[in-house]
Order: structure tokens, then sequence, then C-alpha cells
């Protein structure tokens, strides 16, 4: 099937539109593996369709109106003074990368880590192996319509490779900037961490624009034995953006993937995260904030797969929601046949603020073995009256004993947060959207 | 300790108020001048900390009858937050945890919130540490405590200390103490009842709601209050607190007939106390007395 024939009758006509330019790299005959993957998924996109709330794992989430715009992928970069993206720098960060509309912007990114970390384009051929054996193994696409069209539409991204035994010098921090009403990028990124190795990625989504516009982005993060990577990912997309995103991890023996979260942006989101631990004694901790208001739509799916014995894994996820807001979280936790002594502990706590807001939660364990150590929890709520006295009787308003509430509820998350910088900004953005002053 | 020249800061008339359409107080008459320490004591149910609880103005409690008036002003037509304003204090039986706010940003929000009430300057979080850490010092408290969330993870005692802290940064008028006492070992009980005292002044107040005689070994009471089934049947000076420890309550139960009360119409009300009340009353002192 050929992409044009694809566009003409799919219901995702609108996001197929426009090919974006591709790196000729990509096309290079050393990478002809690559080439191969890319048509295969191609094919599935033309295959699969966006999905409905009649698929299960989408039941909550309407994406449709994603299908009623048309989006255009970034052809050339919109050069952006310093000073444009001054207010998202993280002055821990040891590199950085910007991604403007998805395309690479070198004069606003730097690498004093001590690891390899660059654009795709540029690092492919000479991560070449690293490449081959990790690219696309982790966020498969056979049936996912959106990894597919980001494989498909790949255009560039982030490569970041930490050797064996190496300890990067400070966070990772990639910038993704959306700057052009109806754009869609479909960033892409890859961590290989050696054995043994230690790093701190951020992902942070912007918007210097309010329009609507198409994030399409996928991750893949593989740990080889005994390394830790901590990864901090906010989504703080313009209120009518569409963010669509999925990342896959996958933890060799004895390593450690600990992530916070963060959705306060765009009008419909969609995180899906996937963690592998597919050897023995792997740990993670995967934690989440959703703040959202307005009518905006947070959906956060995860997966757990303890496949081998002795995992451990945590997870805290939270949603604020307000006005007309709906968010969405899925937690599944799968305990295989054979993993035995998992010890897995899951929380879902939900602060439901207006009455018109809604919060759809749902937990789910799934144990094949039989000696582990499981449990979990979900609360949806309001919030509690006798905090509100507590503070109410020390002098604070109404309102303002409300806001330091529900500020304290989402801070629990962003404490979590291993970049202080980065922590003390969210807690401000928090700060601010509760109206409170402290 | 009582003045001469003293005002009233709080005048209770005749307060009746139910929670969950259960009538908890059936009649409270108490006056409480500036410079006084009252002491409330009682079985376990016999309305205490619902008597606390109103008076800081917690929502679970309707009042059905009677008055209360603060400095002359209707005090329960007020907010909570109007009465933490107007200087009224309570100090938690069990404070809330709040997981999440620095304690640091919660007492300068508190305190700053009365300041600008009472038109005062506001401070910083530098000129705020400052002052904060030296009233811990009052307190023996561990700077350590400002760092961490409300009262989260607070030992019983210092959750305690902390509820006295706040007492010391907002200097209330009047100070309702609620079993401040329980949960504290014998050390934490006198650093806590010595932070009190030094707050003590004459132009203060301070109301003990306790089970026990022993923090009143700390803090001295001008007048001792027993209160049982939702009424004050008896009161005396600081040695009518001994006699409880000694005696239980049910004597005071009994007399309550003819024992004249300082506090208005308590004694008339009391004699109306049911049988019922007595024998329950009796029941959990005597079992709070072996604890």
């Amino acid at each position: 099937m050929s992409a044009a024939a694809a566009t003409n009758r799919h219901p995702a006509a609108g996001l197929l539109q426009g090919r974006p330019h591709t790196p000729a790299v990509f096309s290079s005959p050393a990478l002809s593996w690559l080439g191969r993957m890319r048509s295969h998924a191609l094919e599935r996109v033309g295959a699969l369709s966006v999905p409905t709330t009649r698929d299960e794992e989408w039941r909550f989430t309407d994406v449709s109106p994603l299908t009623r715009h048309t989006f255009q992928p970034a052809r050339d970069l919109a050069v952006l003074p310093a000073a444009a993206i001054e207010r998202f720098t993280i002055p821990e960060a040891a590199a950085r990368l910007v991604f403007v509309d998805g395309v690479y912007a070198p004069a606003l990114s730097f690498n004093r880590a001590g690891i390899s970390v660059g654009n795709l384009a540029a690092g492919v051929l000479a991560h070449a192996a690293a490449m081959e054996a990790e690219f696309g193994r982790h966020a498969g696409f056979e049936h996912n319509a959106f990894a597919a069209l980001n494989t498909a539409f790949l255009q560039d991204g982030a490569l970041i490779v930490v050797p064996s035994g190496a300890r990067a010098a400070g966070p990772v921090h990639l910038l993704f900037v959306a700057t052009r009403s109806r754009s869609a990028s479909h960033p892409r990124c890859l961590v290989v961490a050696g054995a043994g190795s230690e790093a701190t990625l951020i992902e942070d989504f912007v918007s210097l624009q309010e329009e609507a516009y198409f994030t399409n982005a996928v991750t893949e993060i593989a740990i080889a034995a005994n390394a830790g990577i901590a990864h901090v990912r906010v989504q703080r997309e313009g209120g009518a953006a569409f963010h669509i995103a999925h990342c896959a991890v996958s933890l060799a023996r004895a390593s450690r993937y600990r992530s916070v979260s963060v959705a306060l942006g765009a009008g419909i989101s969609r995180y899906s995260l996937g963690v592998l631990q597919s050897a023995e004694a792997a740990e993670c901790s995967i934690d989440g904030l959703a703040l959202i208001g307005a009518r905006q739509l947070a959906d956060t799916h995860t997966l757990i797969d303890h496949a081998l014995p002795d995992g451990v894994s945590r997870q805290l996820h939270k949603c604020i929601v307000a006005d007309r807001a709906h968010a969405v979280f899925n937690g599944k936790i799968m305990v295989r046949r054979g993993a035995q002594r998992t010890d897995s502990r899951q929380s879902s706590r939900n602060l439901v603020l207006s009455a018109h807001a809604r919060v759809d939660t749902k937990p789910q364990l799934e144990i094949f073995a039989d000696d582990v150590k499981c449990a979990h929890g979900a609360t949806v709520g309001q919030l509690d009256a006798d905090e509100v006295f507590y503070l109410k009787s020390r002098g604070l308003s109404e309102e303002a004993a409300r806001a330091l509430l529900t500020y304290a509820f989402g801070a629990e998350v962003i404490e979590r947060i291993p970049v202080e910088t980065l922590k003390k900004r969210l807690e401000q953005a928090m700060l601010a959207s509760t109206a409170l002053q402290l | 300790m009582i003045f001469e020249d003293s005002n009233t800061l709080l005048e209770a008339r005749g307060l009746r108020a139910t929670v969950a359409g259960i009538e908890i107080l059936k009649g409270i008459d108490l006056v409480v001048k500036s410079g006084e320490v009252h002491a409330i004591m009682g079985p376990n149910g016999s309305g205490k900390s619902t008597f606390a609880k109103m008076l800081a103005g917690h929502p679970a409690y309707q009042v059905t009858g009677g008055e209360v008036l603060f400095e002359g002003k209707n005090l329960l037509e007020l907010a909570p937050e109007a009465r933490a304003r107007a200087g009224v204090f309570l100090g938690f039986q069990y404070p809330v945890e709040i997981p999440g706010v620095a304690n640091s940003q919660f007492l300068r929000l508190a305190y700053n919130t009365l300041q600008s009430e009472r038109g005062r300057d506001e401070l910083d979080p530098l000129e705020f540490d400052d002052f904060v850490r030296e009233k811990m010092k009052l307190l023996e408290m561990n700077p350590d405590f400002l760092d961490r969330s409300v009262n989260e993870g607070f030992s019983g005692g210092e959750k305690k200390r902390n509820e006295i802290l706040q007492m010391a940064l907002l200097t209330p008028k009047l100070a309702i103490l609620d079993e401040t006492d329980s949960g504290l070992d014998i050390d934490a009980l006198r650093v806590v009842a010595g932070g009190v005292n030094r707050l003590s002044g004459k132009d203060n107040a301070i109301v003990l709601v306790t089970h026990y005689q022993r923090l009143l070994n700390y803090i001295e009471p001008d007048y001792v209050h027993v209160m049982e089934g939702g009424r004050l049947i008896k009161t005396g000076g600081k040695d009518l607190a001994l006699e409880l420890e000694a005696r239980g309550y049910d004597w005071v139960s009994e007399e309550a007939g003819v024992a004249p009360a300082a506090n208005g119409a308590a004694a008339a009300q009391a004699a109306n106390a049911t049988k019922a009340a007595k024998v329950k009353a009796a029941r959990v002192a005597k079992g709070g007395a072996s604890a």
C-alpha cells in the first residue's frame, strides 16, 4: 500500500498530510533495517485507524477531535532567540537538546554531560549498533497507530548513549517547543544506558502559542544491568494542543528506573508508559500528576510488567481535576508466572474540585505468580473537611485553605522530582494555578 | 492569674449544641476574663472537646440554643477564620497532617494572614525563619520540623509542640487547648506546659480541656470546671483537680444538685443530669484512673 492510497480514505487523513522532511542519513545503506522498519510502520498506519471510544484501551478518551484537524509537519527550523526559551531552561542541566516544532535547533543545544547526547540524525551512524539493537524494539507499533505514525514519519529526535559505568555530569534536558499553529511533530527519543551507568533525563513539552497543534512522541529507554535512569516528564503544551506520547522502558538485571511525569497542558493528552522488568531484581517507581481544568482531558495509561523474580515496583498517580476537566488513569500491573517475590505497590489518588469534573481510574492487577506482595488502591474524593477546618482555624480564608490543600495534594508528586530548579518551578506553577501566594 | 481590672473575653450563656442530631451540649455557662487560666475536666464523652471545637467554629456542630460572646460580640455568627482573626485559637487534640505543605510555609501563611488582618507587617521567608526559630526554642523544637510537611509523621508530642508553636506565633487572646497533654511523655509535657506558661499573660486567657489532673501540676489553673453530660456541673479552684484525681467524678455528679457553681446557672441545670449519664461517666472515670 502506498502512502497516497492510505491517505485517501484513512480516518487519520489529516494526520498524514505532508510527509516530514526526512534527513538523508535515515536512507543510508548502513541503516537498511531502519528503512524496512519505517516502511512497515507506514503500512501499519494504513491498516490501523485512530482509536475510538469503542476500543477498550481508549474507552474514556475520545480523540476524534484530532481527526477533524489537518496538521503539517514543519519542514524547516523556526529560528528562536535564546531569550524565547529562557524561562524553560534548567540551570542544573549538563546537556540540552532543543527541538522547535520537531526540528532540531543546534544553536540552542549543548552537551557537557560527559556522555553521548545528540540529535538522532547526527548520531545514528556513530551509534549504528546500539540503534539497531534498541530502536523500535521496545515501543512496538504493530497495534499502536500513533507509535506507527511516529516511526513512519521519523524526522528527528534525541539519541542518548550512556557508556557502561558512566555517570552523566548532570540532567539531560530535552526541550520540545511548539511555535506553529496546525503543526505536527513526531519526536523520537532513544536512551541506551550501559551496565552500571547513571543518568537523569528530562523531557519537557512547552508551547509559545495557544492554537491547535499535534505532538506525537515516542521514547524508548533501554537500561542495562545495574544501571539507573531517572526520568522527569513535563507536559505543559498549549491549551488547544493534542499530545499523544508513548514511552517504553526495558529493565535488565538489578537496574532501576524512576520517573515522575506531570501533565498540566494540552486540550487532549494521552501518555502511555510501559515498563518491562525483563530480568531479575529490577526496580521501578513511576509517579504521575495530572493537574487540569477548563475542558482538558488528560489520560495516563501505565503498564508495569514483572516478567522475572524479585522485582520491585512503586507507583503513585494523582489527578487534580477542576472545572469540566476529565482525567483518566489506567494502571496495569502484570506479575507473570515465575515472577516470584515481586513486591509491588500502586496508589491512585484523585481530587475532584468541581461538580462537573470527572475522573475515571482503573488500577488493574494481574498476578500469575503465587509468592508476591502486591497492594493497590484508588481513591476519588474532595478536599478533607477536617483539613479545611484546621487551616481556617488558623485564620486562612476558605479559598486559601482549599488552594493550599490542593497544592499540597499535588506537591507530594512534584516533590519527587530530582531536579531542584524544575521542582521549584513546577511548585510555583501549581501555586499560580491554585491562585495561592506562599 | 485573676486580675481586678481584667475584661471579659468569653461569655457563654446556656449554650446548647447537637452533632448529627444528638444533643451534646445541654446548656453551658462560662465566663473567661483576660489573664485567667481555666481548666475544663470531665470524663470522656462529657462534651469537653465538642465545646472546644464549637468555640473555634467546627462545622459539624449545630448550635440549638444560648449564645457565646467574644469581647461582647456574637462569636457564633463568625466563620472559623474570622474567629481566628478575632483572637480565638484552638489547640487541636488531633492536629491534622498535611502532606506536601512545608510546616514553615503553613506557619508563615497563617502568621502573615493574621498580621495583615491586624494591620501589621508581614514577614518575608527569611525574616520569618529567624522569628519562628526563636519561638521554637521556647518549645525545645528541632528546626528540622520547619522543613517537614505539616504534622506529617510527627509523634504525638511533636504535634502538640507544633500546636503550641502556632499559639506562640498567632498570639491569640483566647487559647483553647484541647487535650494538649494527651500522648505526651513527662518530658514533653514539661516542655509544652512551660511554653504555655510563658505565653500566658495579663491580656490573654487560656482554657485547658483535659482528662487528667497531671497537666495542672505544670499549668496552674485559676478555675477548674467539671463537665458532665454536656454541662459544667461544678467549679472550683485548682484543689478541685486534685480531688477529682483522687476521688474520680462520681461524687461531683452526686452532689451537683446542691453544689454552688461560680459560673451562673450550671448548678441548677446539672441537677437534671440523667442517671444514665452518671453511670457512664463513673465507668469511664474508673477506667481512666487505672490507665
